[in-house]
């Protein structure tokens, strides 16, 4: 099996092992702080797309678990069959997946905004259409790409879902970038906030959703293509993204990237404490306590919080 | 990947339409045709769903034995007819398909589910209708039931065997982690009641939901306490992610399973070496370098050359319709109580009939006594067997004391070792 980073291609071993190592000496909890990073790097990945979808369009896509296993499915056949290099296969994971994902918006999606629930009850159809059409096309299984990257140095503990924490953040900034800074953003985000206005003001708002649907669909899949070497390649493997990503969106509420990046970096720390100290089921618990306290306290989620903090400091300055 | 994706859409075209006749069939009468000139089948495994991964191989077995049967002259001349709908990993249609085989149909022997849940969900069902029922998933143990045959291997029969192989090679100090329900909770207390037969001592223990795939914290846990081996039960798709994990993270303590490797062939699916180190205590896996097996081995990818593996179960399916073949023909009769008090009073499976080797049904307790082998899964995910022995079912046979050929008939049951063993509680 080739994969393109090779495993042996450890980057800088000695040096990361030996910052790490400093670090230990003097009290840092290494091992939790890896813990933390990657169940971070989970949370933040597992929900990117969703967020996108939901806090642009209003539309709950419940099929966004079986958009995760497909970008996995595109990376692992593309590396097993094409033999294509893993970073060259993950790309055409998502961008696999967004072509889906606009197919998708243009033929069924777009009939549904604003009905909620309608939306809601044909993307778990389609999420079960997906799921069972690929187990009678592909199996029950594929062969697994191995892991890239080995142990950190000196930890038991996987290099590459450590490395999935800069991938996270990379995603982040990306987006933030692409919806603030471009010209698409400008008018992606017009055509959401008011689309009469902006066909008004010659924006393609067609276009604009089903781009903005093709750019959650593509980070869905892009979040398969991450997992792929280090999850099980089968056709239900998206399921265990999603108590994950819900509760993110769920806690993170309205303002997409600022809540997904602070839901992901709450919730990620208290479940790597908690499944450290007490095992993944306990972990388990303490995400989920964690987000009924969120959304009992905060109904408006984390961001909520984040811009009444900021209301109030601007009326004292 | 999967060419036979044609035929299994006909089978299931077929399977689907056929329901549909017999369900037009019967809404006129009550269905009575106990005369009939064919020896009825129920075979309810799972080709789609969640357990399709294991349930697919134990219905191919099934085809493959009848298939055999039929050709070779059927059952006291007659041939067998298979009722095969698709439970699709639902236990709801497990029921309603349950009922339908027994009572629309009126099969005259049942083989039907995956996981214990399934089992304790038509259970019922085949205790009101006394069905002859064949469970054939290696489970926890302790079904003591008049109806019900277990075919596959105890949680005390396959840890039985690697446990004690993992103690004498690598030490007395064990980690075991389990998938959180009732299969691997009392899997882990025999890990625990093993043990302690052998001088050994568990010492942390970790029950991992089946929904979870990250094993990040449990992979740093084990290596905290570095023990010296780990018992590995875990079960399910998000459960085989642990492998990889594991193998990038550098974890390279010994691991045992119950339950890897045998049924989900991960050994086949994961790239080396995912499962280096990994010795499992199984009735059967396709790898068995026997004559036999190997013979078998053929006939099942001659029948089905798309086929993944020949799991564990699916052996056991394979050679429990060939038991009830002989069991029919020694009582002369379908009658589902004459043919149970055949098997009440033991059997010998013999020849190819066995793929595993020789082994005896336990008459009494309803269970088998398997040929049980330590398997071990090398770097390049080769299978070796380290370890061979018989072992019969032991708990209901010996520790609790159950004859369901004599004062406990009618039984309908299920023991659990905490209520027996002081170890297991804790």
């Amino acid at each position: 099996m080739t994969s393109g980073l090779g495993a042996t291609g450890t980057p800088t071993p000695l040096v990361i092992g030996d910052v790490l190592g400093a670090l230990d000496s003097i009290g840092v909890p290494v091992p939790q702080l890896l813990q933390m990073a990657d169940s971070i790097a989970f949370i933040i990945l597992a929900a990117i797309g969703l967020t996108i979808i939901f806090g642009m369009m209003g539309v709950i896509n419940l099929a966004h678990g079986e958009f995760i296993m497909m970008g996995a499915y595109i990376t692992t056949l593309s590396v097993n069959v094409v033999g294509l290099p893993l970073p060259a296969a993950m790309v055409l994971g998502a961008l696999g997946t967004a072509a889906f994902g606009a197919i998708i918006e243009r033929t069924i999606v777009r009939q549904l905004y604003g009905r909620l629930l309608d939306s809601m009850i044909v993307t778990f159809g389609l999420g079960l259409i997906l799921t069972q059409g690929t187990r009678i096309i592909f199996g029950n299984s594929l062969q697994s790409i191995g892991t890239p990257f080995g142990n950190v140095p000196g930890y038991t503990y996987s290099g590459y879902r450590v490395l999935l924490l800069f991938a996270a953040i990379a995603v982040l900034i990306g987006a933030y970038l692409v919806f603030t800074r471009t010209e698409f953003g400008i008018r992606a985000r017009a055509t959401i906030q008011d689309p009469e206005t902006a066909r008004a003001m010659g924006v393609d708002t067609d276009r604009m959703y089903t781009v903005t649907f093709a750019i959650g669909s593509g980070l869905a899949g892009l979040t398969g293509a991450l997992y792929a070497p280090s999850a099980t390649i089968v056709p239900s493997m998206g399921q265990a993204f999603l108590v994950e990503s819900f509760v993110t969106v769920v806690t993170g509420g309205s303002t997409v990237l600022l809540g997904t990046t602070l839901a992901g970096g709450v919730l990620g720390t208290i479940d790597a404490i908690f499944s450290n100290l007490y095992g993944n089921f306990i972990g388990q618990i303490a995400l989920l306590v964690t987000a009924i306290i969120v959304i009992r306290l905060l109904p408006d989620g984390l961001t909520g919080l984040a811009n009444t903090i900021r209301d109030k400091l601007g009326e004292r300055q | 990947m999967n060419p036979d994706r044609l035929s299994r859409r006909s089978v299931l075209a077929a399977a689907g339409t056929g329901l549909g006749v017999s369900v037009a069939g019967c809404s006129g009468g009550g269905g009575s045709s106990s005369e009939s000139d064919t020896i009825k089948i129920g075979v309810l495994e799972d080709r789609s769903g969640n357990f399709s991964l294991v349930g697919t191989p134990k219905w191919r077995a099934s085809k493959l034995a009848i298939e055999e049967i039929n050709e070779n002259g059927g059952i006291m001349g007659k041939q067998i007819e298979l009722f095969d709908p698709d439970p699709q990993s639902d236990n709801q249609r497990y029921q309603q398909l349950t009922e339908r085989l027994i009572q629309q149909e009126e099969v005259d022997a049942l083989w039907a589910g995956y996981s214990s849940a399934t089992r304790e969900a038509i259970r019922p069902i085949i205790d009101r209708e006394d069905q002859l029922y064949f469970y054939t998933t290696q489970y926890e143990g302790g079904v003591a039931d008049e109806n019900v045959f277990c075919m596959g291997p105890t949680a005390r029969q396959q840890l039985g065997s690697v446990v004690p192989y993992m103690i004498e090679n690598f030490g007395t100090d064990i980690y075991t982690i389990a998938a959180d329900y009732n299969f691997g909770q009392l899997s882990a207390d025999w890990v625990k009641v093993i043990a302690q037969e052998n001088g050994a001592s568990v010492n942390n223990e970790e029950f991992i939901p089946l929904s979870n795939q990250n094993f990040g914290s449990t992979i740093s846990n084990i290596q905290e306490a570095d023990p010296d081996f780990v018992m590995a039960i875990l079960v399910g798709n998000n459960h085989s992610s642990f492998w990889n994990q594991r193998t990038s993270a550098g974890l390279d303590i010994p691991m045992g399973t119950s339950t890897v490797m045998a049924q989900g062939y991960q050994h086949k699916r994961l790239d080396a070496p995912a499962l280096k180190d990994v010795y499992g205590g199984f009735n059967y896996m396709e790898e068995i370098p026997t004559e036999r097996n190997e013979d078998y081995v053929s006939r099942y990818y001659d029948r089905w050359p798309d086929a993944g593996y020949a799991n564990e179960e699916s052996v056991n399916n394979y050679f429990s319709i060939y038991m009830y073949k002989e069991a029919v023909e020694e009582a002369g009769t379908t009658d589902q109580k004459a043919v149970r008090d055949v098997l009440e009073s033991g059997m010998e499976i013999t020849g190819d009939k066995s793929p595993e080797g020789d082994i005896s049904h336990q008459g009494p307790v309803h269970h088998m006594t398997h040929n049980m082998r330590v398997m071990k899964c090398d770097a390049e995910h080769n299978i070796t067997v380290e370890d061979e022995r018989r072992i019969p079912e032991q708990f209901l046979s010996e520790t609790v004391g159950i004859d369901l050929s004599g004062k406990d008939d009618g039984m309908e049951k299920q023991f659990t070792p905490t209520d027996y063993y002081d170890a297991a509680g804790e």
